[in-house]
């Protein structure tokens, strides 16, 4: 009796606000918000685009010149080849080291009893860190010549490297940088290690299966949403990837300003050179604001790509409905 | 037999892991109250602990007011963020209507864009507007509500039970005051975790003031100050690290203050959807 009367209730609810509410609130609640896409969303990037096609220096109108900046990117350009494959390293070796990094740090979570709370409290913390922070600190700490981590690692016989001083190792450091601060992601995985149904576990040992096939059929298969998720948005936190890289080159090469170098952007010799760092040197301190608009749709291009391939895999997140 | 080996094993990567965590903070710690001779050297551990080094920041560099401004600046981006997501979120949760799931995969599609394409018509404006140099490009944008905040307030949304609103609807509410009276208090998990990640986005941010702020040093935020800081300050690596310190520990004491609140929303954002 209980059950039909919350219907019925539940029904004539859902009758009355079809008829007084849906068709102005949503309207009313999403207002600022539709103006937002409109002025910080869909202007800007028509700007960009039509900007894209013209040379612009702030000084004069922007004067249209067809493809030229696009001609000029892919036959002359001379840092641009170095900034993407920095921008590529990123991708190919950040993004999958720090996704296993953080998997495995969520398993061993997950099989810790004693002291959980806090191993993931002490794993999260440092991915709070500031970036410019966390880049300042670490650029102290692999210093070649009083760091603390060459000193350990010359006390147990290594020669360590330059570090962020070293074209070779610049990189590197920043993606142990990465790792330090990958606690955001250990908890999303943990959480999603978590999820998956014990039973299935269960079941799966009953009928023999080995802790390694366990991992293989019943575990990747049921974290591997998260798992796109997390690999998807470090490909677009790669190619994003500004202010470590801009602090680490400046810190280690004792450049006298905030800004990145515009000289030789990407200290040492263009190693930390990423793709929105060249942007920022084309349009913020050379003021090519056309060119640097097509290097933006370069990587709105790409960036598209990848979100695209996101919403299609999780179409659970526009979807689920109410 | 096996089982505990597996058991010490499993303990001593969790220790050794934790240790790697821990091990860079203890060096800026240590390095920071070293006295300034011995910061040169590649010692380890602090001959003397001068505490005053955390003080003498303040003297070397306008780290108050880079404080002062960053407050600012991530108090306004948190508060308009709120004020103008929860709606938006809401309407995204518990409406249908037309466009609706066009609305939301742009959403998404904007959390996940770099701001990158579109900074430079972006600064064109608010240069036009001679707003740059000024925190307002940064905050103004949030009166709008930002992408990360609604999608996330919305998946908050989704696991409260419809009956709540209907309730209230049948009690006479208008929309506005389902809102306000019966949606809100539920949401006082999710808020206060979007309202600390907005402030800490904010605090950490370095593009955006870099972008408009830069050309005013009085209005420079921390994260700014601080890359400058080193080049200033050459070879001292103890006030270099103090400074770092102090950037760092406003946000580890709150993240101890509202720890749960963190884990809940880190969680919401991976795995809901």
């Amino acid at each position: 009796m209980a059950v039909v009367t919350t219907r019925a209730t539940h029904r004539r609810a859902v009758a009355r606000s079809r008829w007084r509410g849906p068709k102005v609130a949503p309207l009313f609640f999403l207002a600022p918000w539709l103006a937002g896409i409109t002025l910080f969303f869909a202007y800007p990037l028509a700007m960009t685009v039509y900007l894209s096609f013209t040379s612009y220096t702030m000084l004069d109108r922007p004067e249209p010149v067809g493809l030229r900046n696009y001609v000029y990117m892919f036959t002359e350009d001379p840092r641009l080849w170095q900034a993407v494959g920095n921008t590529g390293w990123f991708i190919a070796v950040m993004v999958p080291a720090q996704v296993l990094f953080a998997l495995g740090a969520a398993l061993v979570l997950t099989r810790i009893k004693s002291g959980a709370g806090f191993f993931r409290t002490v794993f999260y913390l440092p991915s709070l860190a500031p970036p410019v922070a966390a880049t300042v600190a670490f650029v102290f700490l692999f210093n070649p010549a009083t760091g603390p981590v060459n000193q350990v690692l010359a006390a147990v016989g290594v020669e360590g490297p330059l570090w962020f001083s070293d074209p070779a190792w610049a990189k590197p450091g920043l993606v142990l940088l990465a790792l330090w601060g990958s606690g955001n992601l250990i908890v999303i995985l943990l959480a999603a290690l978590l999820d998956v149904p014990a039973e299935l576990h269960e079941a799966a040992a009953i009928d023999g299966a080995s802790s390694r096939q366990r991992f293989v059929h019943v575990t990747l298969p049921s974290i591997a949403p998260v798992l796109l998720f997390a690999v998807v948005t470090g490909v677009i936190g790669a190619l994003q990837y500004f202010t470590q890289a801009v602090v680490a080159g400046s810190v280690a090469s004792g450049s006298a300003d905030i800004t990145p170098s515009a000289q030789s952007p990407g200290p040492p010799e263009g190693s930390t050179l990423t793709l929105p760092y060249w942007l920022f040197v084309q349009g913020f301190q050379r003021f090519n604001m056309g060119y640097a608009c097509a290097l933006a749709v370069m990587l709105f291009l790409v960036s598209l790509a990848f979100i695209a391939v996101l919403l299609r895999r999780r179409s659970g997140f526009a979807g689920s409905a109410a | 037999m096996k089982r505990t080996l597996v058991w010490i094993a499993r303990h001593c990567i969790a220790i050794a892991l934790a240790v790697a965590f821990v091990l860079p903070m203890a060096f800026i710690a240590l390095t920071a109250l070293m006295p300034d001779q011995q910061a040169m050297t590649s010692a380890l551990w602090p001959a003397s602990w001068e505490w005053s080094n955390l003080l003498t920041v303040f003297d070397r560099a306008p780290v108050l007011t880079w404080l002062v401004n960053t407050v600012v600046y991530a108090t306004l981006a948190t508060a308009l963020t709120l004020l103008s997501s929860v709606p938006a979120a809401y309407a995204l949760a518990r409406y249908r209507f037309r466009g609706r799931n066009a609305a939301l995969l742009l959403v998404v599609a904007i959390m996940l864009l770099p701001p990158q394409v579109l900074v430079i018509p972006m600064y064109l404006v608010w240069a036009d507007m001679k707003l740059t140099g000024t925190i307002w490009p940064l905050v103004l944008p949030m009166l709008f509500g930002d992408a990360f905040a609604i999608f996330l307030l919305r998946q908050f949304l989704l696991t409260i039970p419809q009956e709540y609103a209907n309730a209230a609807r049948i009690d006479g509410c208008g929309e506005l005051r389902v809102l306000l009276k019966v949606i809100l208090p539920l949401m006082r998990p999710a808020i206060a975790a979007v309202g600390l990640f907005t402030f800490f986005y904010a605090w950490n941010d370095y593009y955006g003031p870099l972008i408009y702020v830069s050309e005013r040093p009085e209005n420079w935020t921390l994260s700014l100050g601080l890359a400058s800081f080193k080049t200033v300050h050459a070879v001292q690596w103890n006030l270099t690290m103090a400074a770092t310190l102090i950037v760092m520990a406003p946000l580890i004491i709150t993240f101890f203050l509202a720890q749960k609140a963190f884990i809940e929303g880190v969680t919401l954002t991976g795995v809901k959807g």
